[in-house]
């Protein structure tokens, strides 16, 4: 039987010394505490008498010695974590990059081996080791590290913390040699210690909580709700995704505008549709919208789609279908004439032919009237 | 009978004063072709979050004058790096928001109006592709007080020298402080 994964717990901060691995070890105990089964998979003192301290009582699965280059190293040892199948595993510095001649390249992959033996994972990693973050922490403080992890590594985090202290703060614990040995001191208070450079990481560590938050928060939402009303043939989307329903003139590109607006919100991909009718000629001012449409999709990073069809909501319906959208919007239509006159409103017609597809109807702000106080 | 004899010559009569209108008509016509052309598109181009307030009052008033179609237009600049028809949505965050606030503005007075967006390496490099792409009768600048902003004084200059239109350069007045920006929109955008 596979056994159901285990929960992933990563500590975040902006720098050595906020005190990751220190509340690893409170949570350590905590669980211990708890009555769980709690080993040390992995620490890293860095020679602070403190964190060292805090360790004591928790059990330590020792290290395995690896040769490499006529070296002998040490890495963490999974083989013997997973024959030891705790509850609950602490493993310090995640972005670890390990020796070769192990399971994995690295150690995010062995705590993936962890997890998937249904271990609960408590971790920790600084920001600076996010790979989409790696040249801007660089641009900021001149430093380029080089061992990175993939964004996704914090996505299929479970529960991230962050583990905040003020630049003012950290460096005092730095000089008060807390932080390294005191040979070390002077060297990193030169370097990457300088309080511009904590400042800039602490608000890159404030900001990457804050998006992982918020993309939880939508997927949450998502699959809690929307889901259950898709139709079953409805591709299921992963987030929102808005379609835009224009024609060639020139109120279309305020329609754009707002639904990119939206998108933007929602952090999702943004169509915008415009059906031709067969043989359709277009003006030169429709000509001018349409070219104008082009470069105003282009630039916001929408996909501008043009389908040839006199089935107006059938083939919106198609195109959304297919493209899996969650999320329509419309400008008002123009009076009917004609027949057309005898059918339901193009939005009636699209939400009985999509089910669970919000339908908005944008409206012209300019004309709104103010309330009058 | 009477009825009858009187719509036949009623039409009659119409039909000669018709024709010694129409010469008429076409002689006005001919008159007009004489005069300069009506001016039918204002360009208004702006590049940061704030635009003149001057210059899109001044830009209104002539649309309504002159029955032309404004075109607000946001220039965006795209870095070496990147390919130049790349989406640019952090400037867009700026841009559009703008531009969404003057076209609520022109439509509350009445004035039609066609926005733009283009790219370009520079400012300058935007406006040109722009003004190879289309057709515009008159080109509204406003010259910003603070050289770091939007066109400099060589773009404009630039202008003058490369826009197939008639350019308007409106000079910035100590006491032109009043600007246009998203925070007038009107609701939520």
């Amino acid at each position: 039987m596979v056994p159901e994964r285990g929960h992933y717990k990563i500590f975040l901060g902006m720098a050595a010394g906020v005190g990751k691995t220190y509340r690893m070890l409170q949570e350590g105990h905590a669980e211990l505490e708890n009555g769980r089964d709690v080993v040390i998979g992995l620490l890293e003192t860095h020679g602070r008498a403190e964190t060292a301290g805090l360790a004591e009582g928790l059990e330590l699965v020792p290290r395995r010695r690896v040769e490499y280059r006529e070296q002998q190293l040490q890495e963490m040892d999974l083989p013997a974590i997973l024959r030891r199948r705790p509850e609950v595993c602490l493993v310090d510095e995640l972005a670890h990059t390990n020796v070769p001649g192990v399971e994995h390249d690295k150690r995010y992959e062995d705590i993936e081996a962890l997890l998937a033996a249904g271990v609960d994972v408590v971790s920790t990693v600084n920001v600076q080791h996010l790979e989409s973050l790696n040249d801007r922490v660089a641009e900021l403080t001149g430093v380029t590290v080089r061992e990175t992890i993939p964004d996704g590594v914090l996505g299929r985090a479970d529960e991230i913390v962050l583990i905040d202290v003020s630049p003012e703060a950290l460096l005092d614990r730095l000089r008060a040699g807390k932080v390294y040995p005191a040979a070390r001191i002077d060297a990193a208070l030169n370097n990457f210690f300088r309080i511009e450079n904590l400042a800039a990481l602490r608000e890159t560590a404030l900001r990457q909580v804050a998006e992982e938050v918020e993309a939880k928060r939508i997927v949450t939402e998502h699959v809690g709700t929307r889901n259950e009303l898709l139709s079953e043939t409805a591709p299921q989307a992963v987030g929102e995704r808005l379609m835009a329903l224009v024609e060639p003139y020139p109120g279309a590109q305020r329609l754009v505008r707002r639904a990119w607006r939206s998108a933007q919100r929602l952090g999702s991909q943004l169509d915008v549709l415009w059906i031709q009718r067969p043989g359709q000629r277009l003006t030169v001012e429709q000509e001018s919208s349409l070219a104008a449409l082009r470069t105003l999709t282009s630039v916001l990073g929408a996909n501008l789609l043009i389908e040839e069809s006199d089935m107006l909501a059938d083939t919106v319906a198609r195109v959304a279908t297919e493209r899996g959208t969650t999320y329509i919007l419309l400008g008002r239509s123009r009076e009917p004439r004609g027949l057309a006159r005898l059918r339901p409103p193009l939005p009636q017609q699209l939400m009985r032919r999509l089910p669970g597809v919000d339908v908005r109807i944008v409206a012209d702000r300019a004309l709104r009237h103010e309330p009058t106080p | 009978m009477i009825a009858l004899l009187t719509l036949i010559a009623g039409a009659a009569g119409g039909l000669a004063l018709g024709l010694v209108a129409r010469p008429r008509r076409r002689a006005t016509r001919r008159t007009s072709v004489e005069q300069p052309s009506a001016t039918r598109q204002i360009l208004l181009p702006f590049t940061g979050t704030t635009l003149s307030r001057r210059a899109l009052d001044a830009a209104m008033r002539l649309a309504k004058v002159e029955g032309a179609t404004l075109m607000p237009a946001f220039l965006a600049t795209v870095p070496l790096h990147q390919s130049l028809e790349s989406p640019l949505p952090k400037q867009c965050t700026i841009g559009m928001p703008l531009l969404e606030a003057i076209e609520q503005r022109a439509v509350r007075e009445g004035v039609p109006v066609d926005a733009r967006v283009e790219r370009g390496r520079s400012y300058r490099h935007a406006l040109s592709r722009l003004l190879e792409r289309e057709q515009f009768d008159r080109v509204i600048l406003s010259a910003a007080d603070d050289p770091r902003s939007g066109l400099s004084g060589d773009d404009l200059l630039w202008a003058i020298d490369h826009a197939d239109a008639e350019v308007m350069i409106l000079r910035p007045a100590p006491q032109d402080t009043r600007v246009v920006s998203a925070g007038g929109l009107a609701g939520h955008f």
